[in-house]
């Protein structure tokens, strides 16, 4: 007798992920996969794929999807959301997309209250282009581009998103998770749920911050990686939901 | 409907309204301004979609986003701005999305004035986005034609797949004219949108993705081959100019836009001091009529290249004589608009203008 214990989601399709061991992106993707089939919402969304690491995700989700131009996917978003209100429609963005390029487009989306959904992956380094310096990178942090070392005089103090969206009136729901253990792992999902569902009752804005991983450009195995991620990035960016429009 | 003294940028967004749009994103400049106020208007009223961005580069987003859902969609800017709409018109053509673009002509370069001018020219043409791609570019003279060909783009953009840019300057924009908006549109057959990202629910089975990444060289070279047949079709089925006053002309000025309207004035000048000049204008300025260059008589003396520009149209009138006659050039710049009597006088004075 063979039982299914365990099965790949309905809203992943069969194209091998392009994730390096120990990326969260893989994770996540597959909590908004499993969000959107538990919500019986796959057949109505589509996703709006950034540019970083995550590029292929357009051939990952199981659902419609436009590969948007760096930093635009909100842009995107709100045009879709705008001609289609009935669809569901998210973007998957990395923090040089939506916190540098794409910071225009993301806060104005946010601000016009736009009712999409943002998966915000936010694992302080550019990934895809080789590890440089990201908007998000810590003080100290050693990145191809900061060399000695993220230095506040030179390079600013990391952008800290979530706490700088919590102050605009357009955001329903916004919270910040992590994914470097099974307990946090299924306290991203459920926030990744709880924003697709305020979508689903039109509530405004939603956007989930993920504390994310790069062990290659981090220079880290990928058990440490989670650990850097914990120690070091959870300080900078603590967790916690800053806006929630919906609570009593 | 009965004719209706309109301006020209009321006029754009009305026949934009005829043409189905169904949604608009823009960001306001000088001098097209009347377009997104006029449909800020009458679009929401009718239930359909206006917002306005944040930037043209946000604009020009959203118009791929709507698009790529399978909406009639527009958005209209000026000279700075269209330069800011180049990354997303390069994505846009990539991924085979029809849209159309309103461009009104203002001086340049950088923020230049507010003034008519053609000075974009090779950015309609030639383009600032990346890639080998592009638009298909309508320049008509007047408010009547700009009504007819914006009626007209929306399906023309949608039979191909390919943005249609309708290029005019601020004059066109800013003046007004007694126009007809139920001149009818041509018939055509356009397929089902069955590629619209609207959700599998409408196309079970498959996914429908609007992109323009192709990792593979070779997929991207079929990509770029698919594109340039599409090119072709267009070039072959689409061009399109007028012939003024041609049996047997001395002289062939070229001219489009408002130029060609000042050429019309100045070619009745010169009829009266006993000079024949007819003129090639252009109302595709891509696909470029090259072929209304066989048409000049082997004997004429000369083509006189008039624009409001430095000389940029120059380039294509050079390709299409292809060497046969003597290529000459009459701009003005800035926002300066010549009087009918500087083109008699270029035209009289044709061999100081020769560049060729
Ligand atoms: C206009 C433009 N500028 C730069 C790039 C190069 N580029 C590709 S991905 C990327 C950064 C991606 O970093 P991030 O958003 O943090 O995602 P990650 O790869 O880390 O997941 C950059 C700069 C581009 N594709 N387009
Ligand atoms: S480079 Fe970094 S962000 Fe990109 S897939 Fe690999 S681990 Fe993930």
């Amino acid at each position: 007798m063979w039982e299914t214990k365990y099965e790949k989601s309905a809203g992943l399709t069969d194209s091998k992920l392009s994730y390096c061991p120990g990326c969260t992106h893989g994770i996540v993707h597959k909590l908004v996969a499993e969000v959107l089939v538990e919500l019986g919402i796959l057949d109505r969304s589509i996703a709006i794929a950034s540019v970083g690491c995550s590029v292929f995700s357009y051939q990952f989700f199981n659902c419609d999807a436009q590969q948007s131009p760096h930093g635009r996917a909100c842009a995107l978003a709100t045009g879709v959301k705008r001609v289609l209100p009935e669809n569901i429609v998210f973007t998957y963005q990395g923090d040089g997309d939506l916190a540098s390029i794409g910071i225009a487009e993301t806060i104005h989306a946010a601000n016009r209250g736009e009712n999409i959904t943002v998966i915000f992956m936010n694992n302080a380094i550019y990934g895809m282009t080789g590890g440089q310096m990201a908007p998000t990178s810590l003080i100290g942090q050693r990145t191809t581009t900061s060399q000695d070392g993220r230095d506040v005089a030179h390079h600013g103090n990391p952008i800290k998103i979530s706490e700088m969206f919590s102050t605009i009136e357009g955001v329903a729901y916004l919270e910040r998770v992590a994914a470097y253990d099974p307990k946090h792992v299924i306290n991203a999902k459920r926030a990744i749920k709880k924003a697709f569902q305020y979508q689903m009752e039109n509530k405004g804005f939603t956007m989930v911050e993920i504390v994310a991983t790069c062990p290659v450009n981090w220079g880290l195995k990928p058990v440490d990686a989670m650990k850097w991620s914990k120690e070091a990035m959870e300080p900078v960016f603590p967790l916690g939901v800053f806006k929630d429009k919906g609570a009593k | 409907m009965a004719k209706v003294l309109m301006k020209g940028n009321e006029a754009i967004a009305l026949a934009a309204i005829k043409g189905g749009a169904d949604a608009f994103y823009g960001y306001p400049i000088t001098p097209q301004n009347e377009i997104p106020e006029y449909l800020s208007k009458h679009m929401l009223a009718n239930g359909k979609v206006f917002l306005q961005a944040e930037s043209e580069v946000s604009a020009i987003n959203m118009v791929y986003g709507a698009a790529g859902a399978g909406k009639r969609v527009m958005t209209s800017s000026s000279s700075p701005g269209i330069a800011l709409k180049q990354e997303g018109i390069s994505y846009i053509t990539a991924a085979e999305l029809p849209c159309l673009i309103v461009s009104v002509m203002r001086g340049g370069p950088g923020l230049g004035s507010i003034q008519p001018s053609q000075g974009d020219y090779y950015q309609a043409t030639r383009g600032g986005g990346n890639g080998d791609y592009h638009l298909i570019v309508f320049a008509p003279e007047s408010i009547q034609e700009t009504i007819d060909v914006i009626k007209e783009s929306f399906d023309i953009a949608d039979y191909y797949r390919n943005p249609v840019m309708v290029l005019v300057d601020g004059l066109i924009g800013q003046m007004m004219e007694s126009v007809d908006f139920d001149r009818p549109v041509r018939e055509r057959f356009l397929p089902n949108k069955d590629w619209a990202t609207t959700g599998t629910k409408d196309h079970p089975g498959r996914r429908n993705v609007a992109n323009s990444l192709y990792l593979d060289p070779q997929a991207l070279e079929n990509h770029n081959i698919h594109l340039n047949e599409k090119y072709k079709l267009i070039k072959k089925n689409e061009t399109k100019f007028e012939l003024v006053n041609f049996d047997n002309p001395e002289y062939v000025i070229v001219a489009y836009g408002t130029m060609a309207r000042i050429c019309r004035s100045a070619i009745e000048m010169l009829k009266k001091e006993g000079i024949e000049v007819g003129m090639i204008r252009p109302i595709t300025l891509f696909p470029y009529p090259e072929k209304a260059f066989d048409q000049i008589p082997a004997n004429a003396k000369g083509i006189l290249t008039c624009e409001l520009s430095m000389g940029q149209m120059l380039d294509d009138v050079l390709i299409a004589n292809n060497g046969r006659h003597k290529v000459g050039f009459f701009g003005r710049a800035g926002g300066m608009l010549p009087d009918p009597e500087e083109i008699v006088a270029a035209i009289k004075n044709f061999n100081e203008r020769v560049v060729k």
